[in-house]
């Protein structure tokens, strides 16, 4: 088997992809954002309830789509729950940074976030792991509430 | 019938097929989405480019003439190709969508309004969709659409219940480029005309594949693309019955497309010419006269054959693998077959196809409402071309097989 499939679809991915965490809505008091692909059709909703001072409190997603898009958002979920505002954005970027940027450092932070990596060795997928962060991109400026539509940059 | 073609030699008139793609022999099944080009269509360009590379209609020199002629002639060799009455029903287009899009603006303009149905099928292709409902937001008219059948083919017994005397316009696929479906096109033009319809078909899939021609077909217009067909993107052309196009208002204002101009008005020239606004593309159009003869050297009904062959020989291996829906009819269709695999998202499976050298297509193939109609996120489509092989199919099963083990 060839060794760039291989990183992109470690087990850990596509374990998310079959059995994703936090999918789901959360109901009252969550900011609901969905967001598409339009290109290939990925679809996800997002919801996440702010705290005090912008404290990701609970995250949850629903969509349809590919392994990357799907473990992507599940493994997401994971790593925001719980994180202040700052360190969110943060994660945000070095995610970004790693799924386009040859030489992009790992930082720690992401976790298992890291293993999407791989993608960056795929230009035409980096749209299916950006697809839940563009959604959290959309939700953060948003906090206010209502629906909002993300479309693909 | 004539003999067998020499589809070996026929293959090795591509030089693109001779490559590595990741380390594997190129398979290149993505034949729906563009074809490939052989030799002599890419020699064409280079010689129009090299010797005789000019404006057309408008110089009086020899440059100028040569590429007159030779543009004018891929126009006649079009309309002999779709079995027109004249080449003054050929209107050059970049292809298909520009195709419908000149006739939705045109003729639709002029004839379609508010109460109007514009009829239209569940299987059309996002191009044979949106330039209708562009047209029907601005006049009011209303769109309806002839249903797909579970096995792929459209609700043809009950077509009454949708063509009635209120359809001022029914236009449809010849063949589905997701589903594969050849529907009856001669049959539903006759249907069309007896409630007093016009007919558009889309022969983005079909022109190239099988023989297409419009008088026998009875249709009204019928528009294709030239890169789906050996020739050059950009390229394609729009057929319109002479009594239609001539009644037509013009699309694109500009140069080369009027007789007289003063400040105030100008007069337009008859069709073609009046469709064809600016300089146009001259060498796609040459190149899509190069096409033409290299197909007819091989010739429609052999290539279509070939087709048949190798898609009745991928869907067989393809319903032999486990968790593997093949979408679409059995028995006669077009080149291309879409399917979806339990274990894995289109998306997934193409990347994983594309690392093994082989060229799929993964998604919605401009078909959403359709996919949406049918529950599913897209489908995986293999579409073959005369160049493709039997031993090319066999291996993108083999590959496929992987694919299930990697993704289970």
């Amino acid at each position: 088997m060839n060794s760039e499939l291989e990183e992109l679809y470690q087990s850990v991915i596509l374990d998310h992809s079959k059995r994703p965490r936090n999918f789901g809505e959360i109901g009252e008091g969550a900011v609901q954002v969905h967001g598409d692909n339009p290109s290939c059709g990925d679809e996800i909703d997002l919801s996440v309830k702010f705290g005090a001072e912008g404290v990701v409190e609970d995250v949850k997603f629903k969509g349809m789509g590919c392994a990357i898009s799907q473990a992507s958002a599940s493994l997401m979920t994971m790593k925001l729950k719980g994180q202040s505002e700052a360190d969110a954005r943060e994660m945000l970027r070095a995610f970004q940074n790693l799924v386009t940027i040859e030489a992009a450092e790992s930082p720690r932070m992401l976790g298992d976030l890291r293993l999407l990596a791989g993608v960056r060795k795929f230009p035409q997928r980096v749209k299916c792991a950006m697809l839940a962060w563009r959604a959290f991109e959309q939700a953060l400026e948003r906090k206010a509430g209502g629906d909002v539509s993300t479309e693909e940059a | 019938m004539s003999m067998t073609p020499d589809w070996d030699a026929i293959r090795a008139d591509f030089p693109i097929l001779d490559q590595e793609v990741h380390g594997k022999p190129l398979i290149y099944f993505d034949n729906a989405a563009s074809s490939q080009k052989p030799r002599a269509v890419i020699e064409a360009l280079d010689r129009y480019y090299e010797r005789d590379n000019a404006n057309v209609h408008r110089g009086l020199h020899a440059l100028s003439t040569r590429a007159t002629d030779a543009y004018e002639s891929a126009r006649v060799k079009v309309a002999k190709y779709l079995g027109a009455a004249s080449a003054e029903e050929i209107v050059f287009t970049k292809g298909t969508t520009e195709g419908i899009n000149l006739v939705a603006q045109t003729w639709g303009a002029k004839n379609v309004r508010e109460g109007d149905v514009i009829l239209l099928t569940e299987m059309e292709h996002h191009s044979n969709l949106v330039p209708w409902q562009m047209l029907a937001e601005r006049t009011g008219a209303r769109l309806r659409f002839v249903p797909v059948e579970p096995d792929g083919t459209l609700a043809l017994e009950r077509l009454g219940e949708w063509l009635t005397p209120e359809v001022k316009l029914f236009a449809f696929t010849h063949i589905s480029n997701s589903l594969g479906t050849i529907n009856p096109a001669a049959e539903l033009c006759a249907a069309a005309r007896a409630v007093g319809a016009v007919t558009l078909v889309d022969a983005a899939q079909s022109a190239g594949h099988l023989p297409v021609n419009v008088q026998e077909m009875g249709c009204d217009f019928l528009a294709f693309s030239g890169h789906k067909m050996c020739a050059p993107t950009g390229s394609g052309a729009l057929y319109g019955r002479a009594e239609l196009l001539d009644a037509m208002p013009p699309w694109h204002g500009g140069g080369e497309m009027i007789v007289t101009v003063s400040y105030e008005r100008s007069t337009y020239k008859k069709a073609p010419g009046k469709f064809e606004a600016g300089t146009p593309n001259i060498a796609g159009a040459i190149g899509l006269g190069a096409a033409i003869d290299y197909i007819e050297g091989i010739g429609r009904g052999a290539i279509f054959a070939h087709d048949l062959a190798l898609t009745e020989h991928a869907l067989a291996g393809l319903v032999s693998l486990p968790g593997v829906q093949v979408q679409g009819p059995r028995g006669r269709r077009g080149g291309l077959v879409g399917f979806v695999m339990d274990a894995a998202h289109p998306h997934d499976l193409t990347t994983f196809a594309d690392q093994h050298g082989l060229a799929l297509r993964g998604g919605h193939h401009c078909n959403m409402p359709l996919m949406k109609k049918l529950r599913l996120p897209g489908t995986t489509r293999a579409s073959f071309y005369f160049y493709n092989t039997m031993a090319e199919v066999d291996r993108m099963i083999e590959i496929l097989t992987t694919a299930g083990r990697f993704f289970a």
